[in-house]
């Protein structure tokens, strides 16, 4: 491969010099240089709104970048579009989802392609897909609607549908976010697979772990800025960190203090219920939760995980069997009357479930909460109340944002997630269910949302923790049970031994 | 008695198909065109104009047609180059097509066209007693409007346009990044919905009534629109639709023929109670299932590529 890049010049297939990209109130890459070898794995690292997702989406066509210049194969290059970046063979996978949900798998992932006749036989897009599939090792139905997916099915299907097209060069943004960890190594081989084909991968990453598994070089970014590029040999996993957070970091295997379990909270007995796929996907699930406990779920996406937060939260009818909050009976009652109870829910969809996007970061920070007279009489809001209130909780729970009357979706994913658990902390729950609470964030965010929870727990809250992430999971539960397929398979302690075990649950072996 | 009920409610309901079925085509890339009623009434006088003025049906068609697309140009021109409102935009064109047809027509008020739509009568299909005498003599436009909710229906579910049309409407940004000229498909799928429309019009005042009067569509359009939302954006459930409506607005007549005595502004009134209810019932559907999920997500939202 080293060989073949003495075909240009510099050496570099791809060459970006001095990109430099701003935003309305961020300036988001400011003059950075990357360069890729071609056949090489190249980890981009950073925290989160290191600038990491705009480099590669200007190296996709998806932004202009305000002043700098793309060399590919030594020329002078501009993209105007993903589509001229997809005649270079330059193709890009999303952290967020971008499926059209009305449409088959297979059909996702053939659209736009030119291999496609203009009257297409589905049977044999569905074949093509399958094979495919079985081919890069992640599984998917061909046939299957995209919206009766999980979201971990659903990246599997953005992967899939980038490595359909004849691709030089790929770019992964968090590509493991939602994987499991099993479906992580056989991604990683498929990478290596690809570049011995000369093929060139990037892929976005704040997981040290996979920088030094898989990667050839490194780039790391922080705050919009080079920082430096290291080939991985010569490097380690605390110079990462040092260089990714700015500042050394202690690398301890620290756990957190976990508190002692006091009385019953949460008593959940043989709950069924039916998922959107319209086929039971809760079949009879038992648990309980003591206050001062954080308990841990764990599963593989789609095992049932988000229909038991929605159960408990009041978002999904329960068929049959009970739920019992602090000795009272909550099947089924209406979310309002649950969260009344003192039962917060923090959703796996931040944007879309959590926050309110095109609501400011004030009235997200109200949104359970404004109709309650500190907030206002019957008719008018008191906004002097209201902004003493936000600027309160921004400043406590440290939500980065230039105003309160900015709209959320402008904030970072982990700001927004700051912003989710101040509203919800501040109600001071008796319960607290989190889906996912860290997905996709930077250590140090992680870091603040786990000592957030570990600070409830001290006063007797009590936690449901569903989390794809097991290494989370040992941090901050002191109880695991997995789901697999809408059932408990199996409950344990909360330790790094058990993990043989427990991953053999999350496959279905008890 | 039945038999001609039936019969009339197929030569009622077929603008009606031909105008749904373009707001569907419309819709499914993500624009709501309410322009259907304006484009319509265009449509009906250009067909009816040039027929006049050259005696030829088929050219008088063809500018239907493409009178009513160029002017659901204009809508694609605000509502996806510009991305205005699109409720305001095409209200505006309703407004105007009925204003501007009003305007030009004023002349051919009363004035009989030459030549008309004859009935064809399909070989041994039409000899099939009853039901040949209701499907199978009908004139071109009537089969021309079932074979062309066909044609969607296939090009929908069996080709790439298909999809590409479904990306478009559904998650704009997926095409787009899938290669997909989103402008491009947005921009066709409106002027062949305009098309369409107009082919509805024109087949009113060339087929059905046949002569010009100002407000000759009177509201056909917006029950266009309504049955989009009963057929859920399918062509299939588009020919039901349009034809249970046509049987209604065939009933209405019917019963001032027998001298019924109920006000006829009481009748007219009944396509528009029904569509009432029928948008009730198929919310109602709506509520489980997969249904919900048939409305273009990304309807009357305007696409513009991030940064």
């Amino acid at each position: 491969m080293r060989g073949e890049s003495q075909l240009y010049e510099s050496g570099f297939l791809i060459d970006m010099r001095s990109i430099t990209k701003s935003f309305p109130s961020v300036l988001a890459n400011d003059k950075i240089c990357f360069t890729c070898i071609k056949g090489e794995i190249h980890a981009l690292l950073g925290e989160n709104g290191a600038g990491k997702s705009v480099l590669m989406k200007v190296l996709s066509g998806i932004y202009k970048p305000d002043s700098g210049k793309i060399l590919y194969e030594d020329k002078l290059v501009t993209f105007n579009s993903p589509r001229q970046a997809l005649e270079y063979g330059i193709g890009m996978v999303h952290q967020e989802l971008r499926l059209v949900e009305t449409l088959t798998v297979a059909e996702n992932i053939v659209l736009g392609s030119k291999m496609l006749g203009f009257i297409y036989n589905k049977k044999k897009i569905e074949l093509e897909v399958e094979q495919l599939s079985s081919d890069v090792g992640l599984q998917v139905d061909p046939g299957v609607a995209v919206w009766r997916l999980s979201v971990g099915e659903k990246q599997r299907v953005e992967i899939l549908k980038v490595l359909y097209r004849e691709i030089k060069f790929l770019i992964l943004d968090e590509p493991t976010m939602l994987l499991t960890p099993q479906e992580t190594n056989q991604l990683f081989d498929h990478l290596k697979k690809l570049t011995s084909r000369g093929c060139t991968v990037v892929f976005i990453t704040h997981k040290l772990e996979e920088v030094m598994k898989v990667a050839d070089r490194v780039t790391v970014l922080r705050q919009g800025n080079n920082v430096s590029t290291r080939n991985v040999g010569d490097t380690n996993k605390r110079e990462l960190a040092g260089l990714m957070m700015g500042r050394k970091m202690s690398f301890s295997e620290s756990k957190f203090d976990k508190c002692q379990a006091g009385k019953v909270l949460l008593e959940i007995s043989d709950i069924h219920a039916t998922g959107d796929q319209k086929r039971s996907s809760l079949k009879g699930i038992s648990f309980s939760l003591a206050c001062g406990e954080i308990l841990g779920v764990a599963g593989v996406a789609g095992n049932g995980q988000r229909e038991l937060a929605e159960s408990i939260s009041g978002l999904r009818l329960v068929n049959s069997g009970n739920i019992y909050f602090q000795g009272k009976d909550i099947t089924n009652l209406h979310p309002r009357r649950i969260i009344d109870a003192g039962i917060s829910y923090i959703p796996e969809d931040r944007i879309g479930m959590g926050v309110v996007p095109d609501l400011s970061v004030a009235d997200n920070l109200i949104l359970k909460d404004y109709f309650y007279s500190r907030f206002g009489s019957r008719l008018i809001l008191n906004k002097a109340a209201i902004d003493c209130h936000c600027d309160e909780l921004i400043k406590g729970f440290l939500i980065k944002t230039p105003h309160r009357n900015i709209p959320a979706k402008l904030l970072s994913g982990g700001n927004i997630q700051r912003l989710i658990l101040a509203r919800e902390i501040s109600r001071n729950p008796k319960l607290i269910v989190a889906v996912n609470p860290t997905r996709g964030l930077d250590i140090g965010a992680i870091e603040a949302i786990h000592k957030m929870f570990l600070k409830q727990i001290s006063t007797g809250v009590g936690i449901i923790v569903i989390s794809e992430d097991l290494d989370e999971l040992f941090d901050i539960s002191s109880r695991l049970i997995v789901l697999y397929e809408g059932k408990v398979l199996g409950t344990f302690d909360s330790d790094r031994k058990m993990i043989e075990d427990i991953g053999l649950a999350m496959g279905g072996v008890n | 008695m039945l038999e001609l009920l039936l019969y009339s409610a197929i030569v009622a309901g077929t603008p009606l198909l031909y105008a749904t079925l373009g707001e569907i085509i419309t819709e499914r890339s993500g624009v709501l065109n309410l322009g259907v009623e304006g484009m319509m009434t265009v449509g009906a006088f250009a067909g009816f104009a040039i027929t006049v003025i050259t005696g030829n049906l088929f050219l008088g068609l063809i500018s239907a047609g493409i009178s009513a697309g160029l002017l659901s140009l204009v809508h694609a021109l605000m509502c996806v180059t510009l991305r205005a409102n699109q409720i305001v935009s095409g209200l505006g064109l309703t407004i105007f097509g009925i204003g501007l047809s009003s305007y030009l027509g004023k002349s051919l008020v009363g004035v009989p066209v030459q030549v008309t739509f004859e009935k064809i009568e399909i070989p041994y299909l039409s000899e099939i007693p009853w039901i040949g005498a209701i499907l199978f003599q009908h004139n071109f436009l009537v089969y021309f409007a079932i074979i062309t909710s066909i044609g969607v229906y296939l090009i929908f579910n069996k080709t790439k346009t298909g999809i590409s049309l479904k990306a478009v409407g559904d998650n704009p940004a997926a095409a787009d990044m899938a290669g997909i000229n989103v402008f491009f498909v947005r921009y066709m799928a409106i002027f062949f919905g305009g098309i369409l429309c107009g082919l509805g019009g024109a087949y009113i005042s060339l087929a059905y009534t046949p002569f010009w009067t100002d407000m000759i569509i009177s509201g056909r359009g917006w029950i266009a629109i309504a049955l989009v939302i009963f057929s859920a954006w399918d062509p299939r459930l588009a020919i039901v639709g349009a034809f249970l409506f046509g049987c209604v607005d065939a009933l209405a007549t019917r019963f001032q023929v027998m001298g019924i005595n109920i006000s006829p502004y009481f009748l007219r009134m009944l396509p528009y109670i029904f569509t009432i209810v029928i948008m009730i019932l198929s919310t109602k559907k709506s509520m489980i299932g997969k249904k919900a999920l048939s409305v273009p997500a990304a309807l009357t939202l305007p696409y513009h590529r991030e940064g």
